[in-house]
């Protein structure tokens, strides 16, 4: 072994330490390995394998899963733009080439003296203050061509992240309208001394008279779900808060763990009180590591005020403690079974289900996994009842519900209304500006127009893990439509065959289509692809990764027709294009040499 | 029948045992639902999708759901054989399968499943990748331009030979099949011509070295009958 | 069938054929149909075909093209037959997936050219405009044009392509099965 892999053996064997050598905790340990090296090279993943007793081939496997780790350095000062369609409506590329134009790099190349590497990454949850970056995996909101400067200014004089002018990191909760949830103080401890008070069973009952259901947008009743974990046959039970929040347009969760942490952390207590967790993992997505150490000092907090740990409340046996485990940029690990083994260290592709997590989740345990908004959602249901709770909303949504919104309106930000609200009080509320279109619950949502306005916000109507994305008149719902497949294309987990290759094939078509070369053949293949996703996909991923496009298709096909050829067939490729390398090394330019696409 | 239960394909009673997949159920019955990444004796995996079924109405994979009785299920229609055949273009464009020049060409169950479904082309526009081969191994070839994904040398290396040679590894269509050594090499590893994942291939991607083209093209195994017609066949010498 | 469909009255069928970036090995095996091929010229005429050497194509029912697209040319004769054929008919692995020639596709055409004319001659890549061009990489020619019918097999067996041009010719959905339908 030579001296540079001892130092790297001597470094790594401190990460190892600090997460138990714990091959479960890979993940973990292949971010600090990122952060500390800049990459997880092939010499880092060797001798972590060795050390962690796993095949080198399934630490390979988890690295190249996911967007944050790289085999690859990046450079000192790893830029990455947000790129959702809302960070594009307000200017991000422009501030992109700016910025690489200044910083003297390209797309995904690291500069020639390995100082900065700029890229784009799918939306980091800033979309009410956008355009966002993240900077060495910290966030940095209302990017300015001003802002841009100084950051470039600060990169050369290899000023570190940690002194960089602390409002580049602000983050905002921009509460546009508070109601039973984010409109309540809330003393930390009150919403578990009022369930110990009444008891489990007591508490549990009171769970499901809520009705309440799952926020995280498959909307499954709460309380049939730690119902089913506790009575699941388990050697341990564990309680997930999905923190996960990838889906664009989506930044609710941000605020609630930003702002609300004790809410957050006692719905996780109160879960592991009825199904008898020890332990609770939040998964927070990395793009929120802004987080992490706040998180950290709050649970701190908790367990000096007995909130945490063993006999919370003095009540005998109600040990319950939480880790923060952070995700590595996968949208796919919101999905919780992709969630579950990104937990275990593994990539996070989405299990065969059944069995469901409640019966076979973390670490093959009986697992309850929640949104962040329900878990703080549990609170007041033990603070005042079920029927309290039934009382808001509609009768098969009940209680109130987050929105993220952003894009065109005047005041963009956090709104929790009952359920029931019509998309219009939004818009109004809002100030959206022309509206013609709403994507509601992000990618993977549906896409409304103005004669739907009328509708409602609830599982019974148009349901929705919170994402509201507002686009005014002038907006063109082709490119919001291009930018989703784009990114579907890059979040597939390339598991199952439609969606891997059917992602691609997809984002190749609405690419062909932007370029002027699309027909009505390639409007055909758009819906049939769609059709095979759907219905053949393993996950929603796939199964919803054509719907902004179908939708857009039904509702916006003026968006579409008018970059269409009129012709009934175009090439796959760009024909000149194609001869160029040829060009350039025949040295030749003649006419033969030329080639037109539409000849 | 009082141990048995059954559901309907196609409007054919199918006998299942409790436990068993729609797919198990309908193979042991003699009756073909098309299958790449299913496996006799591994767990059901559910990733190349070639099984998707309608089961009373609704999507779902012959190979990951349970049979239950009173199961309408529906395989054989215009509308289940159009999406097969798009996910088998799906497979022939993302990887490199020239049939000519592959050693597996008629033993080949992607290509089968092709025939059998009238694939003519491979219809989208092909992404020709670079994809490597491995030598390295004395008596195994690796060609991963064949490889599509369905895991069988990965979970065969694992679960069978207690070796995890093969792993998946990346995101997306940038996934793909890589050796558990520090190289990366198939020589380099414990894999041996006897393991069971060297057999289970469903393509051309893991190949014995030193024999090539030895059944004579006419009687290879797809040559003849149908890739369809010889599970019932296989069913009816069984019975 | 065929017999009573023969007769003197009926117009004969215009096919033009042609092999771009492929090994002539289809239309070989085009002649394979063997005494079949009596019947064929009572039912078709050839316009532009390695048969008639017609250079340029006119107007035709049929154009059946065996091989893929690897250079400028290819586009150009493609395009025609296109522009001028009723049907357009893949005939072979290379027209439909690219196929032996395609092998190229995982390198740079142009360190291709340098190895060939002057790594190991000394001497220069040509630049004669009356070469054709070559694209970065070889494609089916549904890539470039519209395809009606695809014919698999390398080469498809004369059975095979009797079989898809009768079907054509009178009119029936032309359609493979097992076991003729081959991609090898």
């Amino acid at each position: 072994m030579t001296t540079t892999q001892t130092g790297l053996g001597t470094y790594l064997e401190r990460i190892l330490k600090r997460h138990g050598r714990d091959s479960g905790r890979l993940v973990q340990i292949l971010r600090d390995v990122q952060a500390e090296f800049g990459r997880v090279s092939a010499e880092a993943m060797a001798i972590l394998a060795e050390r962690l007793s796993l095949p080198i081939g399934d630490v390979e496997s988890t690295r190249d899963f996911y967007s944050f780790l790289t085999s690859e350095p990046t450079g000192t000062y790893r830029i990455l733009f947000s790129d959702n369609i809302t960070d594009r409506m307000l200017g991000n590329q422009a501030i992109f080439d700016h910025m690489a134009r200044r910083l003297g790099v390209s797309r995904g190349v690291v500069s020639a003296d390995g100082l900065a590497s700029l890229d784009y990454t799918s939306c980091t949850g800033m979309c009410d203050q956008g355009p966002a970056i993240l900077v060495n995996g910290m966030a940095i909101t209302s990017m300015t061509l001003r802002r841009a400067d100084q950051i470039c200014e600060l990169v050369r004089s290899r000023v570190p992240v940690a002194e960089w002018p602390n409002e580049f990191f602000r983050v905002d909760h921009n509460i546009r309208r508070a109601d039973m949830l984010l409109g309540t103080d809330f003393t930390p401890g009150s919403a578990l001394r009022a369930a110990v008070a009444m008891g489990r069973e007591a508490y549990l009952a009171e769970v499901k008279r809520s009705n309440i259901r799952g926020r995280g947008g498959a909307g499954f009743t709460t309380g049939v779900k730690w119902e089913a974990a506790r009575n699941a046959r388990g050697d341990a039970r564990y309680v997930v808060c999905n923190a996960d929040e990838g889906e664009p347009g989506t930044f609710k969760d941000r605020v609630l763990m930003q702002f609300y942490p004790e809410r957050v952390f006692e719905g996780m207590a109160l879960a592991a009180y009825v199904v008898g967790a020890k332990l609770g993992l939040v998964y927070l997505r990395g793009e929120y590591l802004y987080l992490k150490a706040p998180l950290e000092e709050k649970l701190s907090e908790l367990r000096a005020a007995r909130l945490l740990g063993d006999s919370i409340l003095g009540v005998d046996g109600f040990d319950f403690d939480i880790e923060i485990h952070m995700g590595a940029g996968a949208y796919i690990c919101g999905e919780e079974t992709a969630l579950i083994e990104s937990l275990e260290g593994k990539p996070g592709r989405p299990r065969i289900r059944p069995p469901f997590p409640v019966s076979f989740g973390y670490r093959g345990q009986p697992t309850v996994v929640n949104n962040v908004e329900t878990l703080c959602k549990a609170t007041e249901i033990a603070l005042h009842g079920g029927a309290w709770y039934e009382g808001f909303g509609t009768k098969q949504s009940t209680g109130t519900k987050i929105l993220s919104v952003s894009g065109d309106v005047e005041r963009p930000g956090i709104y929790e209304y009952p359920f029931g609200v019509r998309i219009s009080q939004v818009l109004d509320d809002a100030g959206a500006k022309n509206p013609k279109a709403v994507q509601i619950s992000g990618a993977a949502g549906q896409c409304l127009t103005t004669r739907e306005f009328g509708r409602r916000i609830a599982f019974e109507d148009v349901p929705t893990a919170g994402a509201f994305m507002v686009f005014a008149d002038h907006r063109d719902m082709f490119e919001v439509a291009r930018n989703f497949a784009h990114f579907f294309q890059h979040e597939s987990c390339g598991f199952c065959t439609p969606c891997r290759v059917g992602t691609r094939i997809q984002a190749g078509i609405m690419d062909k289509i932007a370029a002027g070369h699309g027909t009505q053949y390639e409007m055909n293949e758009l819906q049939h692809l769609r059709e095979v996703m759907r219905t053949a996909s393993h996950c929603g991923l796939g199964q919803t990764a054509g719907g902004a496009i179908a939708d857009t298709i039904a509702k916006f096909r003026e968006d579409y027709e008018k970059r269409l050829a009129r012709k009934d067939f175009e090439p796959a490729f760009d024909l000149d294009a194609a001869l160029a390398r040829a060009r350039e090394i025949t040295g030749r330019d003649d006419a033969d040499s030329r080639m037109l696409s539409d000849a | 029948m009082n141990e048995y239960d059954k559901f309907s394909l196609d409007g054919r009673p199918i006998y299942f045992e409790r436990g068993q997949s729609i797919l198990e159920a309908a193979l042991a019955a003699g009756v073909y639902i098309p299958n790449l990444c299913h496996h006799p004796e591994f767990k059901p995996h559910g990733s190349c999708k070639l099984c998707t079924v309608k089961v009373n109405g609704r999507f779902g994979s012959a190979c990951t759901i349970k049979a239950m009785p009173g199961q309408e299920v529906a395989s054989d229609t215009p509308e289940l054989n159009g999406n097969r055949r798009v996910l088998l273009q799906m497979l022939f464009v993302e990887g490199n399968h020239f049939c000519p020049g592959c050693e597996k060409s008629g033993n080949c169950k992607l290509q089968a499943l092709a025939y059998d479904i009238e694939m003519l082309t491979p219809h989208y526009r092909h992404f020709y990748p670079v994809r490597e081969i491995d030598a390295t191994h004395p008596d195994v070839l690796l060609d991963f331009n064949r490889c599509i994904m369905c895991e069988l040398c990965v979970r065969a290396s694992r679960d069978v030979d207690g070796k995890s040679v093969f792993a998946l590894a990346g995101r997306g269509t940038a996934s793909h099949v890589v050796v558990n050594s520090p190289s990366g090499k198939l020589g380099d590893t414990d894999f041996a011509l006897t393991d069971k994942a060297a057999s289970v291939c469903p393509v051309g991607a893991i190949l014995s070295k030193r024999v090539g083209f030895a059944v004579p093209i006419g009687e290879r195994q797809y040559d003849v009958d149908p890739i369809s017609a010889q599970a019932s066949a296989r069913q009816a010498e069984e019975a | 069938m065929l017999h009573a469909a023969a007769t003197p009255a009926r117009k004969k069928v215009r096919i033009a054929t042609t092999s771009l970036s492929g090994c002539f090995g289809c239309h070989m095996s085009l002649l394979d149909i063997d005494e079949r091929l009596l019947e064929l010229v009572d039912l078709v005429e050839f316009d532009r075909s390695p048969i008639t050497d017609i250079k340029h194509c006119g107007p035709c029912d049929v154009a059946i093209v065996e091989g893929g697209v690897c250079n400028a040319e290819n586009v150009h004769v493609l395009r025609e037959l296109r522009a001028n054929a009723k049907v357009l008919v893949a005939l072979g692995a290379c027209a439909i997936n690219g196929g032996l020639p395609a092998q190229r596709n995982h390198l740079d055409v142009g360190d291709c050219l340098t190895r060939v004319y002057c790594d190991r001659t000394g001497g220069e890549v040509p630049d004669d405009p009356e070469l054709p061009l070559l694209l970065d990489k070889v494609h089916p020619i549904n890539e470039v044009v519209r395809v009606d019918y695809f014919v698999p097999g390398c080469p498809p067996s004369g059975d095979a392509i009797w079989k898809y041009l009768t079907d054509l010719i009178f009119g029936r959905m032309p359609r493979l099965e097992h076991p003729m339908l081959r991609f090898d």
